[in-house]
């Protein structure tokens, strides 16, 4: 009987090392921030209970309310331009044979680059004096003359450009790999029937690459929660608050004013809001959306 | 295969398009490259083009003033150290879900998974007091536990994909011999798993040389920090040199180019089967 429990046992000794890292790392802190929520602790003094004082702070927030705004803006942002340029550029991929992988190669390449390296490239990219709003500028457009992350108007929009032009080859990818899984005789059946190119995409391409691309959404949705680095290196939320997201409002909280209370109630609702989204796509699978 | 027939004129539209969308991909890459090498009084004159003439001299300025020798070093360590940690404890856990099968092994796999989600802010700094408690401030080691236990759940779920795929006869004529569980990881799962720890190491290596959150709030002595953050601020030191930090860019992005260049299928299948933020 021992030496039975004992065998058990080791498979879970093979475990156990991974588990307590993670654990450690991710889990504890969490149920940490959980339990800070709900008190008023500025990393020093005594802690107190505060209940749910926090969470209502927070929708007197004007700056969070902007946060939570900007959030929204950035998922839709990123649900409706990366994933339309990237569908029809994978469609297109499909068609051609020469040079297929060359172009994807390329597509990709930008995914590879670090958050720092990207920011600097469009820094330089939209810069007054050399960039392109200065080329354009001398042909006589003048319709980026300043830079885009400096102006209010612009700065949120013009860090979703960057951020998406590192990301959307990855669609590009996980897209043409789901069109390859495609039957061929689909094709063949639509082009007896004489469908257009858009009928195919339509009707055979984007219902059969379906779990892909609800799989695409789900990840742009929780994604889109933490995204931090793209705005804290081009913009640090401003100006004027005109491009604060949540991780940047949370991230000045915690580390700048020390609010650990403040700062974890953000975090908890960003966990709350993304553990929501899973379920909702859990559920829309056992509805029998296969993703 | 072809999935539509297109005729050529449709081609010519296709190639178009690719190569527009491409250009926009590269050219501000190939311009990053280009300023790497223009000396700075360029700047003014020819902002967009290829240099008149080529000034390698950036990058030595760039690795003095940058103390990057130091810096990459940095780098390199927290690469490594996250390497050995995260693959040898990723592996062990791999093995038993894929070959062990314990019972229960299901609510570890559900513990990964949820564990994968969470978004960093909402520990992060929960973690950064718990450090300080600890005294891994400011420590490679300290980063690297952190590092190891992020990317963890995705080597995990990675290796254990191609362990499971391994024909058990092997296994049971081990077991005859009377090889125990570990000997099983080690001397058969291991050696012959070997293409799924190149893939996991490239993409988990990847992540730890880009990584800048946790790089930026753990690691805030002048000398140990990694080159992601130390980056961010030699751009804001040095912020009209272009040159210099282009030149800064560039050797951040190369390793990571010349080890694409040799593994791009590796990365690419890598990086979208775990779905992994980049």
């Amino acid at each position: 009987m021992i030496i039975l429990t004992k065998k058990a046992w080791i498979a879970w000794y093979f475990i156990i090392p991974a588990f307590l890292l993670h654990f450690m790392v991710v889990a504890v802190p969490s149920m940490l921030s959980l339990a800070l929520s709900l008190t008023d602790w500025n990393g020093f003094g005594k802690i107190n209970y505060i209940g749910f004082e926090n969470f209502f702070e927070l929708f007197d927030d004007r700056v969070f309310k902007k946060a939570v705004k900007h959030n929204i803006i950035w998922t839709f942002i990123f649900l409706t331009i990366p994933i339309t340029v990237a569908l029809a550029c994978a469609y297109l991929l499909t068609g051609i044979k020469k040079g297929q992988l060359i172009y994807r190669l390329i597509f990709f390449f930008p995914y590879m680059l670090a958050s720092i390296i990207s920011c600097q490239i469009w820094k330089y990219m939209f810069h007054p004096l050399h960039g392109i709003g200065a080329w354009l500028s001398e042909k006589g457009y003048d319709f980026l003359v300043a830079s885009p992350f400096t102006m209010k108007e612009t700065s949120l929009y013009a860090v979703a450009w960057v951020d998406g032009w590192h990301f959307w080859g990855f669609l590009v990818v996980i897209y043409i790999t789901g069109m390859y899984q495609v039957d061929n005789s689909l094709y063949e059946a639509a082009d007896i029937e004489g469908a257009t190119k858009w009928q195919k995409f339509r009707y055979i391409t984007l219902p059969m690459i379906r779990p892909v691309f609800v799989f695409t959404l789900m990840i742009i949705i929780i994604w889109s929660v933490p995204t931090f680095d793209y705005i804290y290196i081009l913009t640090q939320g401003g100006p004027a608050y005109s491009s604060e997201v949540l991780a940047n409002h949370l991230y000045s909280q915690a580390f700048e004013r020390f609010k650990v209370g403040y700062a974890s109630a953000i975090g908890t609702l960003m966990f709350i809001y993304v553990i929501f989204i899973i379920c909702i796509f859990g559920i829309l699978q056992k509805l029998g959306w296969e993703i | 295969m072809i999935v539509a027939k297109y005729r050529k004129q449709e081609l010519v539209v296709n190639y178009t398009i690719l190569t527009f969308l491409a250009l926009i991909a590269l050219l501000p890459i190939l311009l990053l490259f280009f300023n790497s090498i223009k000396p700075q009084e360029e700047f003014g004159v020819n902002a967009l083009g290829f240099p008149k003439t080529i000034r390698f001299a950036n990058f030595l300025d760039a690795w003095e003033l940058g103390n990057y020798a130091q810096i990459f070093l940095n780098s390199f360590q927290l690469v490594i150290g996250t390497l050995i940690i995260c693959l040898l404890f990723s592996g062990l856990a791999a093995f038993s879900l894929a070959r062990l099968k314990p019972k229960g092994a299901m609510i570890f796999a559900i513990y990964l998974l949820v564990g994968i989600s969470i978004p960093a802010q909402m520990f992060i700094l929960p973690l950064f007091l718990l450090w300080k408690n600890l005294n891994l401030i400011d420590t490679h080691i300290g980063l690297i536990i952190i590092y190891s236990g992020l990317n963890a759940p995705f080597a995990t779920f990675l290796i254990r994909s191609y362990m499971i795929q391994l024909p058990e006869e092997l296994f049971d004529a081990a077991r005859i011999d009377g090889a125990n569980p570990f000997q099983l990881f080690a001397k058969i799962a291991v050696p012959l798993s070997w293409p799924v720890f190149l893939t996991a190491g490239l993409i988990v290596g990847l992540a730890v040389w880009n990584e800048f959150l946790f790089a930026l709030t753990f690691m805030q002595d002048e000398n140990s920090k990694p080159i992601s953050t130390i980056l961010f601020a030699f751009s804001t030191r040095f912020e009209n040199n272009w040159g210099l930090v282009s030149a800064s860019a560039v050797m951040m992005v190369a390793p990571v180019a010349i080890l694409f260049m040799i593994f791009q299928r590796r990365f690419i299948a890598g990086l979208t089967s775990g779905g992994l933020k980049g």
